[in-house]
Formats: structure tokens, C-alpha cells, sequence
């Protein structure tokens, strides 16, 4: 079957590449684009650990096919923070042991990230319902609650201060 | 888990794909938000020559409340019906079951239009459609069709649709103040054990018209008309509650899987039942 010329802003890189229609673009991000923060988890669209952010949809990219994507603007977990510089979710994580084997983490966090561009302010049980696409087999998700509540708190305190 | 080489075509309007559909005949499939689709492509369970997506068709989106009608267009997802207040203003139970299907990611790429062409009997918006007595558009080679959703399933993955045919909005009115979606599953994200759309418009001090529709409880959707008259002329006391949920049980055919035995599955459509009737006149 012929490839196709797909076309994808990247964490704001524009990219360009052959494929074939049918492939998945959790491959194309990993595996053409070296992008592997994103993780094959189930490959079965339950898991969450393939989750990207796709024209700002929360999407598992395992259950999207590369011409689907073509023209999409993406943001993978690389596009949110770098080691030296964490994104404010990252932290909160890392300061409330929000992860243990870190595989789940990445769809977590770009979930979570998404979650709270369109609600600020969550409660509790928003978060919880909010993230039930996502699944941790280590933490037991009350952590990773009180991360993303306490990410929720510092980036509302950051804009007050910053108006 | 890498789906079957296919064709990819992106239509920018209803004629163009309904061409592409009418040339290719049963080789040829619509993608809308591809999450009962790709799925079941990547288990090799669904062969596709030509793949047409209807993602740029901007005839297929939005939604209107204008007129006493109510317009979905097929492409609408299940996350854009939960966040329209207009809609949650006109129809809320379609947010409340809504909020009840899949998760999150899901729900952003699931098409109302997907879960209803699929003809999956676990899909909720099927008996959902029927208890809302909506009208499905159809557009074909020969031109559009309309088709009431009470007629519109035939078996599983079986629907009064044809292959060259696209569905590309529903309609219905406004309806009944007591309403309730109710759905037993297994975890968060699952499809129905049991589940149950019930619309009661209140009439002085007793129900008047009442629609009652099962989800997962047979091959199809199950509209109860028998379920919905039980209440009707009722103050859904504890013996019309008995009434109904007996005609309702006489309605659905539900068969053993991993969601348990038969025996369960009625026992479960009957709780389910009574639970959505009880909200439902609540409201009323
Ligand atoms: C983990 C998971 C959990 C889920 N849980 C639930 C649940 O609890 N309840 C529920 O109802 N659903 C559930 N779903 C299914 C989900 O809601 C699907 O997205 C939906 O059923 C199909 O919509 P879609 O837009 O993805 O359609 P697609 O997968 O793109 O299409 C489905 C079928 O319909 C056809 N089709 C699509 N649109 C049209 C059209 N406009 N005209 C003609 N034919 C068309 C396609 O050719 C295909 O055969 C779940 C899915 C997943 C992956
Ligand atoms: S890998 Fe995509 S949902 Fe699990
Ligand atoms: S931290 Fe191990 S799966 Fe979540």
C-alpha cells in the first residue's frame, strides 16, 4: 500500500514524513519521530499511557491512524517540560510521589494538563472522573489525585500573582 | 495490533463521500471518530479497502436548538454534546447518558453518528435515540431518506442503513421533564450490564405520555412501548413500577457473556429500571 505525505506540528515543530495510512500514531510519534515519552501500554485503548494531546483533545494515540492526524497541531509529554525545566504537574508529581515505575506518568500528566486547561478548579472527584481513562498499576491513584490537586492550587496561585 | 492496509480518502463534503461510497460499494467504510472502528480493524475483525473519513465535513457538525427541533450532526462528539448547555437546556438526559459512556479520550473522539450507525447493541445511544422517538438523515446516491431511530435497527451490526449511505444528522424535539439515563456496568468505561432511558411528562398529578428503552438487553436497542404505557395514567407507585419493569422484561432477549448469565442480566434491567424511573418522576 503507498505511503502518504502526513504533515504534523509536533510540540510546535513542524514535521514531515511518509507512512502508511494505517499506521498508528503512537508508532509514528515513537518510532518515526523518536518522541517516547508517550508508552504503549495495552495498545487496546484502555490503558491511557499512549495518551497525547490532539487538537486539544486528550486522545490515546494507539486508537488514532496517522492519516487521521495529518494537519493535527500534537503535544506529547516532551512538549510540556524538559528535566531541567519541570512543568508545574511534573513537579507536583515528583513532590507527592505521584508516580512509582513511571510508565503510566506521561499519559497521566498530558491527560492531567488537558484536564485543567478546562477546568481550573476541580474537585476531587472532578479529577477522579476526569482521569478515568488513565490507569496506574503501582500507585493506587491517591497520589496521583493529590498531585494534579496540588498543581491545580500552584497554578492558580501563579496566575493571581501574576495579575 | 496494526490494522489491515486500506485506502485513506478525505471528503470535504456529504457528495463527494457519498460518491467514493457508491463507487467502492461494501469495500468501502466511513471513519468517523474511530474508536469502535479501529479497533476492531486492528483485531482484523473488520476488513477495509477504502477508509472515508468524515472528519473535514463541516455539513456534519454542530449542533442547533432552534424551532422546537433539536440538530445533531453525525459528527458531533460525545465530549462536545456533554460541554453544549444549550443542548443540556433542551435534552439533558443526552449529557447525563453521555457522562456514562467510555472516559475522557474517548468521549472526544466518539461520534453521536458513530455510536449509532456502528448498530453495536452495547452502544447507549441507540436506545437513547429511541426513547427521544428521534429521526436519523440519511444521504445516499439517490438522495436523503429519513429514518425513525424506533425502525432503524435491525440485528447486530445490522441497521436500516445502506453501505452507500451516510448518516450525517439526527433530529428530535425537546423532551419530557422527567427524564433519567441509568446504566449498571462493571467498571468506569465499560459498556451497559443493563441500561435504561426513561421520559415521563407529568400530567396533573399522575404520569401522562412515558417512553421506556434497554440498552444491551438484546440484539438491538429495546423500545418498550408496553414498559411506557404500564406508567402512563399512573402516580409510578410501587405497583405501576411492577407493571413496567414486567412488560419490559417480556420486551428484552439478553444472552450470557462475560457479563453475566441471563437470570443476572434481568434481575439487573430490572433494578436499573426502577432506579431510572424513580429519577425520571422525580423530576417530572
Ligand atoms: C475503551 C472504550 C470504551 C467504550 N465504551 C463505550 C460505552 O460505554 N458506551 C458506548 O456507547 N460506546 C462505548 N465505546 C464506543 C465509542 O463510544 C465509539 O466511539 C462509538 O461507538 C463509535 O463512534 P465513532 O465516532 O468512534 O465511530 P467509528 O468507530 O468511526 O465508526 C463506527 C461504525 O459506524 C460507521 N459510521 C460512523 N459514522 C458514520 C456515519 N456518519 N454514517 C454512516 N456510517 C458511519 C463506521 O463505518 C463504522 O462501521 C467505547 C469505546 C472504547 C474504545
Ligand atoms: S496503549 Fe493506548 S490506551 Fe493503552
Ligand atoms: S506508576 Fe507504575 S503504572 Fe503508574
Amino acid at each position: 500500500m503507498s505511503k502518504m505525505h502526513i504533515k504534523l506540528t509536533v510540540n510546535g515543530k513542524e514535521e514531515e514524513l511518509l507512512a502508511e495510512p494505517r499506521e498508528l500514531l503512537i508508532y509514528v510519534l515513537r518510532e518515526r519521530l523518536n518522541l517516547t515519552g508517550p508508552h504503549v501500554g495495552c495498545e487496546t485503548s484502555h490503558c491511557g499511557a499512549c495518551t497525547v494531546e490532539m487538537n486539544g483533545k486528550s486522545v490515546k494515540s494507539c486508537t488514532v491512524l496517522a492519516a487521521q492526524a495529518n494537519g493535527a497541531e500534537i503535544t506529547t509529554i516532551e512538549g510540556l517540560g524538559t528535566p531541567d525545566e519541570l512543568h508545574v504537574l511534573q513537579k507536583m508529581f515528583k513532590e507527592h510521589h505521584g508516580l512509582q515505575c513511571g510508565y503510566c506518568t506521561p499519559g497521566m500528566i498530558t491527560r492531567a494538563h488537558r484536564l485543567l486547561q478546562e477546568n481550573p478548579n476541580p474537585s476531587e472527584e472532578e479529577v477522579r472522573f476526569g482521569m478515568a481513562g488513565n490507569l496506574c498499576r503501582c500507585t493506587g491513584y491517591q497520589n496521583i489525585v493529590k498531585s494534579i490537586m496540588a498543581a491545580a492550587a500552584e497554578m492558580n496561585s501563579a496566575k493571581e500573582a501574576a495579575e | 495490533m496494526i490494522p489491515p492496509a486500506f485506502e485513506y480518502h478525505r471528503p470535504q463534503d456529504v457528495a463527494s463521500a457519498v460518491q467514493i461510497l457508491a463507487e467502492q460499494g461494501d469495500e468501502a467504510r466511513c471513519l468517523a471518530g474511530g474508536h469502535s472502528l479501529i479497533p476492531m480493524m486492528k483485531l482484523r475483525m473488520a476488513a477495509v479497502e477504502h477508509l472515508v473519513d468524515l472528519q473535514d465535513i463541516a455539513e456534519m457538525q454542530g449542533i442547533t436548538t432552534e424551532s422546537g427541533t433539536i440538530r445533531i450532526g453525525a459528527m458531533v462528539t460525545q465530549h462536545e454534546l456533554i460541554t453544549s448547555d444549550a443542548l443540556a437546556s433542551a435534552a439533558p438526559i443526552i449529557r447525563e447518558a453521555a457522562l456514562q459512556i467510555a472516559d475522557p479520550q474517548v468521549r472526544y473522539m466518539g461520534t453521536v453518528g458513530g455510536n449509532v450507525a456502528n448498530g453495536d447493541p452495547g452502544n447507549d445511544m441507540p436506545g437513547l435515540m429511541q426513547a427521544l422517538d428521534a429521526t436519523f438523515h440519511l444521504h445516499g446516491p439517490d438522495g436523503a431518506r429519513d429514518v425513525a431511530a424506533r425502525e432503524f435497527f435491525e440485528a447486530a451490526y445490522m441497521t436500516a442503513r445502506e453501505d452507500e449511505e451516510i448518516l450525517t444528522a439526527i433530529t428530535f424535539a425537546p423532551h419530557a421533564k422527567g427524564y433519567a439515563y441509568e446504566k449498571q456496568k462493571r467498571k468506569i468505561g465499560d459498556y451497559a450490564t443493563a441500561a435504561a432511558a426513561v421520559l415521563i411528562e407529568k400530567d396533573g398529578m399522575v404520569a401522562g405520555n412515558a417512553t421506556v428503552a434497554m440498552t444491551n438487553l438484546s440484539d438491538t436497542p429495546v423500545f418498550s412501548e408496553a414498559a411506557g404505557a404500564a406508567l402512563t395514567g399512573t402516580s409510578c407507585d410501587a405497583h405501576a413500577m411492577k407493571a413496567a419493569i414486567d412488560a419490559m422484561l417480556n420486551d428484552i432477549d439478553p444472552t450470557e457473556d462475560n457479563r453475566g448469565p441471563v437470570e443476572f442480566k434481568r434481575h439487573v434491567a430490572g433494578v436499573i429500571l426502577s432506579r431510572a424511573i424513580s429519577r425520571a418522576w422525580d423530576r417530572a
